[in-house]
């Protein structure tokens, strides 16, 4: 028999290999899909995690790496600090919906007045929105004892419908004919989120992003409330002692994901999206949390898990292109990952052990 | 004016896929689960359900084959949750993900015929209704009149403890896992074998979502899992009701509504809990924290 | 030594996968973007449909790919891209949705033909095209004015659009014509797309007391509700054929191949220009499905006369007197509705009680 002992700190080892033996599993195990389903396995795996980077029309599908990791990685990256503290907020859809909301009012409000304050407002505004809606679950847990998983998964569907509320009502394009949906803000140049530099694909989105990686790799490992943090998530009365608020731990957490949730929500209404509808929340909150366990909870694991998933959406794309792959058999083998790549995260945390050894 | 009879017997159609995929659900969060592959798993028995009555000419055939592909899905997440010890959150993602797709890439071949018919049940009613109902009372029984359901909800409630007793953790949470991957697969067979008769690619459109908020609705307990799955399907019915009644109702603000309900809902009994201190309506204490013996 | 040789076969490799130089003999690529599966069975299905006769019609001159499910916004662009890139030189986007990304992708290449379905943005590369479901649906109409005992019509929309309230609107005056006693219920799904909430729908009409149901929804689900409770219906987008004789009576049929085969034929000869395409049954873009034994001899001849006569020009499905839902006049005797009255259309005729929305 073999049983599993835990580490008392992950193994670096383990942390960079795992992630490979994964991709290669998933490699492999996908592989075997794609031939199953009558298509060239070696072609498939190679236009999926090859062609986006270095295919012919590499010099396109690279900055759009960028375009599509960049929000998953801001949300991430605000999720994984509360997830170290034991403290869950898997409603960052909800939040990435009502920031794409209040920021995208802020310059519907605006039309047409020109102004370099106009964007800047907007980027504040999707923070507070999604601040706001963070804090409610944040909130509920310190007065009621209400549990913020199940309350913010709750305001995710509150915010989608809010969201096709809006959409169809008061956000609605006048000039629109009566299609749902608001005005375009890619064609209103003070509110849009455009390419800064042309061909790498960066928005504001993605420095946002940059600097999220950068701040919570600080906040994490340098700062007194990352020490908290920690100390909350793995031995929480202990926390108590040293000095650590819950109430405000829970708060700053769900604040702060929230805030950084609804930045990215306003960056993709701004930029790649260009306007409010029904369908604006595309599941990017969710894939997130996806992105945070996979980045082990790490600001640098959750830049390369974001790119990952980024990459297999897009070399899946590249594979119905080019093979007519179906969309159903790339999402299976996208499915195939993640289950690799939480997996094989055990080994990472535990040793494994023959029963009887101590 | 509107008749309340014939509401309540939409109701009680409509209400059948998100009630199934609630009580299974149910049963896993007792046993400290929060599977957020509901939706995964109504697809696989959508698509396994119709498959096999289209195949057999047998509709009831076709809910066993959902129940059996539903658990059988969930099995994933049990390996994932249950041996590798992966965070119950995102490993619920990835199975609903994962069920869309495995459903869209086997569906190809049965798209575009049409499913057996289905002989009504007393009353006119569809048996699977019936069944629904049936299953209230005896999850309840099985949750608070058992040795097994009380062993699921120590386990549920806090693992460590239970473990330390000599329970079995793991086995009893596969076993809910299992459990509710049936019931979600007989939810969604509802949808494609006796709504709508064929099988088309994302038929479930979300349908297990709302069970997961029907379950929070529930404050855990089979009668309110009924009364949430009325509640939310009660309110789709009742907004179109009023819709072809040409009643003029706020379409979005109304199918918001059971959403808020069931926060507020939420935070009564949670702030019940931790004021007055008397025990049981708020989620079983070890819901989504995977368990490791230590010894 | 050896690590040159590794490089240098890799890089003859990537030359390898470059896009080979276009040759006068290479067939032309064209390239389709789905808003939906091509397993849904309606919309994207039908759209599929007409890809594969252009593939039947020009053989070994055309090479067509497409790429599925495409969410409307960021990833559309992204996807639109890919196409461009990957050498096709038309390239049709079949989702409302998609006109601004279609606009965007199509400035930056200017050579790349593309056209876009139900839109109203062209350019000199970007053609539209619709069809005229409206004169479908008064043949619809027809047949359920004469099939109604109850004289009540159920209308299933999907969201309250100019096409959709075109349709509500034609089946209506066709309906009452035929049958001066009836009246059309209508109930919006809010959704393309959901089979349990069209059933629901669908029964609340029935319990409203309506033994015709139309639906502008893509399931199958209304028919199955109408099919339980004795009523009848009709196949929507495609043929719906497993339901025949009834519930499903007839159906209305979204038949792009004529459409697609002339502008693929156009470009061939090198003579496609941009435009806006509205055609209808005369051109074959919507088509009455069979219109089974369910109905009586008379109806089935007066419904195919009306086809018929819409077909060949002789009769506008909107001509006047028209007065709109308010009592104000919209069409005088004699008068037929201008395009852009019905492109923008957002009331209801005289007649119907249902609000629309707003």
């Amino acid at each position: 028999m073999i049983r599993l002992v835990p580490r008392s700190t992950a193994s670096t080892f383990w942390q960079i290999a795992t992630p490979v033996m994964a991709v290669l599993a998933t490699m492999i195990a996908g592989g075997i899909l794609f031939a199953i389903m009558g298509h060239d396995p070696v072609t498939a795996i190679r236009t999926i995690f090859w062609d986006p980077l270095f295919g012919p029309a590499a010099s396109y599908s690279r900055p759009q790496l960028l375009v599509k990791a960049a929000p998953l990685i801001l949300i991430a990256s605000g999720l994984a600090i509360g997830f170290r503290a034991g403290i869950w907020n898997i409603g960052a859809e909800g939040q990435y919906i009502i920031g794409g909301l209040t920021g995208g009012a802020v310059a519907l409000a605006a039309y047409p007045a020109e102004g370099a304050w106009i964007f800047p407002a907007m980027v504040i505004a999707g923070a507070a929105g999604g601040w706001a809606w963070g804090m409610i679950p944040a909130l509920l847990r310190n007065w009621f004892g209400a549990s913020e998983i199940l309350v913010s998964l709750m305001l995710v569907y509150v915010a989608q419908r809010v969201a096709a509320w809006m959409a169809f009502g008061p956000m609605k394009n006048p000039e629109g004919f009566g299609f749902p949906g608001s005005r375009n803000l890619q064609q209103y140049p003070a509110a849009s989120n455009p390419e800064l530099i042309a061909g790498t694909g960066a928005h504001w989105g993605v420095v946002a992003a940059a600097v999220a990686v950068l701040v919570t790799w600080v906040l994490v490992s340098r700062h007194i409330r990352g020490f908290h943090i920690r100390a909350a998530g793995s031995a929480p009365r202990a926390a108590r002692f040293a000095g650590v608020n819950p109430a405000t731990l829970v708060a700053f957490c769900l604040g702060l994901s929230g805030a950084l949730a609804g930045m990215a929500g306003l960056f993709e209404v701004a930029g790649p999206a260009g306007q409010i509808t029904d369908k604006l929340g595309t599941g990017y909150g969710f894939t997130a949390i996806i992105v945070a366990f996979l980045g082990r909870l790490h600001p640098l694991g959750i830049l390369l898990a974001g790119l990952l998933l980024a990459l297999t959406y897009i070399g899946g794309e590249l594979a119905q292109l080019t093979m007519q792959l179906p969309a159903a058999t790339v999402q299976v083998f996208q499915g195939m990952l993640l289950f690799f790549l939480l997996g094989f995260d055990v080994l990472t945390r535990f040793r494994i052990q023959r029963k009887g050894q101590s | 004016m509107i008749d309340p009879l014939s509401i309540f017997l939409l109701l009680l159609s409509a209400s059948t896929p998100i009630l199934f995929a609630a009580l299974g659900e149910l049963v896993a969060e007792r046993a400290g689960i929060l599977n957020l592959g509901v939706e995964g798993m109504m697809i696989a028995g959508a698509l396994a359900g119709f498959a096999a009555a289209y195949a057999t000419g047998n509709p009831f055939l076709g809910f066993a084959v959902a129940a059996l592909a539903g658990a059988a899905i969930s099995l994933l997440y049990t390996l994932l949750t249950q041996v590798f010890l992966a965070n119950q959150v995102a490993s619920g993602l990835a199975l609903t993900l994962f069920g869309l797709g495995l459903a869209a890439m086997f569906g190809k071949p049965f798209e575009g015929v049409k499913a057996p018919p289905m002989p009504d049940g007393p009353f006119g009613i569809n048996w699977i209704v019936w069944l629904g109902l049936l299953m209230v009372p005896v999850i309840w029984w099985f949750l608070n009149r058992t040795r097994r359901g009380l062993i699921l909800r120590a386990v549920g409630e806090n693992h460590e403890a239970a473990h330390a007793l000599g329970y079995d953790v793991h086995l009893t949470r596969t076993a809910a896992i299992a459990f509710g991957g049936a019931m979600a697969g007989v939810g969604g067979a509802f949808i494609s074998i006796a709504t709508v008769l064929q099988w088309t690619e994302g038929m479930t459109a979300g349908a297990g979502w709302i069970a997961l908020a029907i379950v929070v609705f529930s404050s855990w307990t089979a009668f309110g899992v009924l009364a949430g799955a009325w509640l939310f399907g009660g309110v789709t019915v009742l907004q179109l009701r009023l819709q072809a009644a040409e009643v003029d109702v706020p379409v979005q603000l109304l199918s918001m509504a059971p959403y808020l309900a069931t926060i507020i809902v939420l935070v009564l009994i949670s702030a019940r809990q931790t004021y007055s201190r008397k025990a049981g309506g708020a989620a079983p204490g070890s819901l989504g924290n995977n368990f490791h013996a230590l010894r | 030594m050896q690590r040159r040789t590794l490089l240098a076969s890799a890089s003859a490799i990537l030359m390898a996968l470059a896009v080979p130089a276009m040759a006068q003999d290479e067939p032309l690529k064209v390239g389709f973007i789905y808003v939906g599966p091509v397993g849904d069975g309606g919309w994207t299905y039908q759209h599929d449909l007409a890809r594969q006769a252009v593939e039947a019609e020009y053989g070994d001159k055309v090479e067509t790919t497409f790429i599925e499910s495409v969410p409307e916004g960021a990833d559309a662009e992204r996807a639109l891209t890919q196409l461009a890139l990957a050498g096709n030189k038309l390239i049709f986007a079949t989702s409302f949705g998609f006109m601004d990304p279609v606009m965007n992708v199509a400035a930056k290449f200017p050579d790349v033909k593309f056209e876009h379905a139900t839109g109203y943005k062209t350019a000199p590369n970007v053609a539209t095209y619709d069809a005229r479901f409206y004169e479908g649906r008064a043949v619809i109409g027809t047949i359920a004015g004469h099939m109604t005992e109850s004289n009540k019509i159920g209308y299933i929309g999907s969201f309250p659009i100019p096409e959709v309230i075109q349709g509500i609107n034609s089946s209506f005056i066709h309906a009452k014509k035929v049958n001066p006693d009836v009246e059309m219920k209508v109930v919006w799904a809010y959704s393309w797309f959901d089979p349990a909430k069209e059933a629901d729908a669908a029964a609340a009409l029935l319990a409203e007391g309506v033994d015709v149901i139309l639906q502008h929804t893509d399931s199958t689900a209304p028919l199955a509700k109408a099919q339980e409770a004795g009523a009848i219906g009709f196949g929507q987008a495609s043929d719906m054929a497993a339901f025949k004789p009834s519930p499903r009576v007839a159906s209305i049929i979204d038949e792009w191949s004529p459409y697609y085969i002339k502008r693929v034929g156009a470009m061939l000869d090198g003579t496609w220009e941009t435009g806006s395409s509205w055609a209808g049954i005369g051109d074959g873009e919507v088509v009455i499905g069979e219109i089974t034994d369910a109905v009586p001899a008379e109806v089935k001849a007066e419904a195919e006369a009306l086809r018929d006569k819409i077909g060949a020009g002789e009769y506008h499905p909107f001509t006047g007197p028209l007065n709109k839902a308010d009592g104000s006049e919209w069409l005088a005797e004699g008068e037929t509705a201008p395009d852009s009255d019905l492109q923008g259309m957002n009331f209801f005729v005289e007649g119907i009680t249902a609000q629309i929305p707003q």
